[in-house]
């Protein structure tokens, strides 16, 4: 690997941005360039949020990923927004719960995980995000299983520390997906 | 970090305790970090009624001695433009920031690169120039603002930090400089005689128009010495380089990409990166101008520093373009491009419009 | 051998030498001074810090012994603010004319008395442009013929004049309001003792206090010193009714 650009999207509200995050944070602490990048504005307000992470060997030139490698969407319009943008042989993974259209593009490898139903069913609501970010690093072993673990507590804010234990679980599962 | 947070917290090391604001995207994260930060340390965050006020304020506050910071995005600058003004009329120091988007007008919200002329010009009526320094990765927005403070009171006049909403947005690794231990001693400033000296005034008006050339004149020595010894750069695979791309901030990370790449290719291509937009590393450009054989301007507005390589360079050499603007960040595979035909001996001057509308071709 | 006290008129210490740049009969000087023997009455000298406005008033510290700001044009009050943030402890001032403070400077003006800003603001409502001499202000009257209103003032094209102690005093970080005048001595002596009480009230950090004062122009007026006195008390004082709007302390005792 070089570098691997990332788009991560959905509605306000499911993560996507946190989820970013730990990416970026992962790689970090492997000792990789990182640049993380949201979308802001009134785009923001209400209706899709996403934001671009890079991952790579090598200085970052822009942080703004037009052409991702890797495409997580959450939602319908940022399934419709984004797939077409997804570079030949890039990775796309759908939470299906949220989003029931398939991409017609046979250049990709993709994955449909219903992640908003298994968060709610193992009690981990609102960590759908997390599930899919570690079933995106178990396909594609962007970061180590380690980083990724150590960059739930670097992400998650003083007054959620409660929430790191579901987080951890949140990565477990993912990873059986 | 975020870069406008890195650069709030940074500055805060430098011994800034005073904030004045006014919300506008994308730079809303440093009045945000200030609102959070400054109560807790002793400082003040205050939200002013107006870019223009605000800017009032900082005068105010840097004449009573204080370091003191205020920051906006390209609308709001024009408004502060007034303020600069007076701040380098009365030999005021002051940081602001410009956390640049799209314009003219109201523009767009995403990042830009057009307020170069405003900033390397004239913010504002009058002979003067401020400092402008342009960070193209959250940790130099960190070192710049840092600096800013110490050039500022340095000089008695203001420093702009000028970035965009990437650099202001993006997240990246960063470490922060140590807490400022000592700050300078103001003598000048208007903070009540004590009955010990004679009054201070921070002014800037001279009804004697031969008193006001004086002035005027004098200041323009320090800028004399500002621009022999404050220019700041970097150069990148430049000392054997036949295209040499010129870029600042935002785009210099862009077009570091398309130097490596081309460099893959055999082309012997380079980055110069000016650090100090003014004073602009004239210098080093001038130097670099023996041995290159074409430069190529990368910019995120209509190529608005394409006039200062051709000053600094004294017009040896073609200076090409290749540009986006209105919020659209050039790619690295476009700037490529552009190096690519360079190579084939042939002139660029791209349009954004064209670039983008005919697939990178001219 | 009869006594004769000697009435001896002293330059305050809060003056330099430099002579007032006023035109005679204009009420300027008189208020200037009055903040000049106030500072020296109350000791202050030391600790203010005056910003003065872009109008007649423009030069200000070039006579002020004290440390003195030059703020651009409308913008005293918040220049004014960032100095008191600074220094909470010290006494600042802004002096601005009508021009200055209620028109292209009102911004500023409402939201440091909305703030409760820590400031003495001394306002000089002559119902004109002075420096610039002698065009329509906010505070021009009905009817006013000016430079910018040869045929008078017509409120249905230029609307009408601005009551900076009324509008204010509305606002719930005005400490301390007043309108006061300068055509007689017993005027003046209420004036200083307006200003006192603005300061006072500034020492006591019970936020912002204005003290307006009505003052003649006689050059733009086109009037004599007298006829220009007379003009203000036939004029402004009934659309300007003197008196206190606000009064925070007078509030809470009553």
């Amino acid at each position: 690997m070089s570098t691997i650009e990332m788009t991560l999207a959905g509605f306000g509200g499911q993560g996507l941005l946190f989820a970013g995050k730990m990416m970026a944070y992962a790689g970090l602490i492997d000792g990789k360039e990182v640049s993380w990048m949201p979308s802001y504005g009134p785009e923001m307000r209400g209706g899709t949020a996403s934001c671009s992470v890079v991952v790579s060997d090598t200085a970052i030139g822009s942080p703004i990923v037009t052409e991702p490698d890797v495409l997580i969407a959450m939602n319908r319009p940022s399934f419709l927004k984004f797939i077409d943008a997804v570079k030949p042989g890039g990775t796309v993974i759908i939470d299906s719960t949220m989003v029931e259209d398939r991409p017609e593009r046979t250049d990709i490898n993709f994955f449909a995980v219903p992640a908003t139903d298994i968060a709610e069913e193992n009690g981990l609501k609102g960590l759908a995000n997390v599930i899919l970010v570690s079933k995106l690093n178990k396909e594609l072993g962007i970061v180590s299983d380690e980083s990724l673990k150590a960059a739930v507590p670097k992400c998650v804010s003083l007054r959620h520390q409660d929430m790191l234990e579901y987080n951890k679980q949140a990565l477990e599962i993912g990873a059986q997906q | 970090m975020k870069g406008n947070e890195a650069m709030a917290e940074s500055a805060i090391r430098a011994g800034c305790r005073f904030f004045f604001g006014y919300p506008i995207t994308p730079q809303t994260e440093v009045s945000a970090y200030m609102s959070k930060v400054m109560p807790k340390i002793g400082g003040l965050f205050l939200q002013a009624e107006s870019e223009v006020a605000a800017i009032n304020m900082v005068y105010g506050a840097s004449s009573a001695g204080a370091r003191v910071m205020t920051s906006s995005s390209s609308p709001g600058i024009s408004l502060k433009s007034e303020g600069v003004s007076y701040l380098c009329g009365s030999d005021l120091p002051a940081v602001f920031a410009n956390v640049e988007r799209g314009g003219p007008g109201l523009g767009s919200i995403q990042p830009s690169q057009s307020d170069y002329y405003q900033a390397t010009r004239g913010l504002g009526h009058g002979d003067f120039h401020v400092l402008v320094y342009a960070p193209s990765t959250v940790q130099e927005t960190a070192d710049l603002i840092y600096m800013a403070f110490d050039k500022a009171d340095e000089y008695r006049m203001p420093a702009m930090l000028l970035t965009d909403g990437m650099i202001g947005q993006m997240m990246e690794p960063v470490v922060l400089p140590d807490p400022i231990e000592k700050l300078p001693e103001k003598p000048w400033a208007t903070n009540g005689t004590g009955m010990k000296r004679v009054h201070n005034i921070s002014n800037s008006l001279y009804l004697d128009a031969q008193k006001l050339e004086d002035i005027v004149v004098n200041r323009e020595k320090r800028y004399d010495k500002i621009r022999a010894t404050e220019q700041k750069y970097e150069a990148y695979r430049t000392e054997d380089a036949e295209i040499v791309v010129v870029a600042f901030g935002a785009s210099a990370r862009i077009s570091r990409n398309a130097v490596d790449a081309a460099r893959e290719e055999g082309i012997k291509a380079g980055l110069f990166r000016p650090i100090s937009l003014w004073p602009f590393p004239n210098d080093a450009l001038l130097e670099i101008a023996k041995s290159a054989r074409t430069f190529l301007s990368v910019e995120m507005n209509m190529g608005q520093m394409v006039d200062d390589i051709r000053l600094a360079i004294h017009d040896t050499r073609d200076v090409n373009f290749f540009g986006h603007t209105g919020g659209v960040i050039p790619q690295s595979s476009e700037v490529l491009a552009c190096i690519q035909k360079l190579e084939a001996g042939e002139h660029v001057h791209m349009v954004p419009f064209h670039s983008r509308y005919t697939g990178g071709d001219q | 051998m009869a006594e004769t006290e000697e009435l001896k008129v002293v330059r305050p210490h809060a003056l330099t030498d430099v002579p007032f740049s006023y035109c005679p009969g204009c009420g300027h000087g008189i208020v200037s001074r009055a903040l000049a023997e106030l500072i020296d009455e109350m000791g202050l000298e030391g600790d203010t810090i005056g910003v003065c406005p872009v109008g007649c008033s423009v030069t200000m510290y070039d006579f002020f012994s004290c440390d003195m700001v030059e703020a651009a044009h409308g913008r005293a009050p918040a220049v004014a603010t960032g100095i008191k943030r600074v220094l909470p402890d010290k006494f600042v001032f802004s002096y601005q004319g009508d021009g200055d403070l209620a028109s292209i400077g009102m911004a500023e003006t409402v939201h440091a008395a909305t703030r409760g800003e820590n400031i003495t603001v001394i306002f000089i409502n002559n119902a004109i442009y002075g420096m610039t001499g002698g065009q329509m202000a906010p505070t021009s009257l009905p009817g006013q013929v000016t430079q910018t209103s040869p045929y008078g003032r017509d409120v249905k094209v230029a609307g009408y004049p601005i009551r900076v102690c009324e509008l204010v005093s509305q606002l719930d970080g005005t400490a301390f309001a007043q309108r006061v005048t300068v055509d007689t001595p017993a005027h003046v002596n209420q004036m200083k003792k307006a200003i006192k009480k603005g300061i006072e009230y500034q020492q006591q950090k019970l936020g912002y206090s204005i003290i307006e004062v009505l003052s003649p122009c006689s050059t733009n007026w086109g009037l004599d010193p007298v006829g220009a006195m007379k003009w203000l008390r036939e004029n402004m004082i009934p659309y300007y009714p003197l008196g206190v709007y606000k009064d925070v302390k007078a509030n809470k005792e009553a």
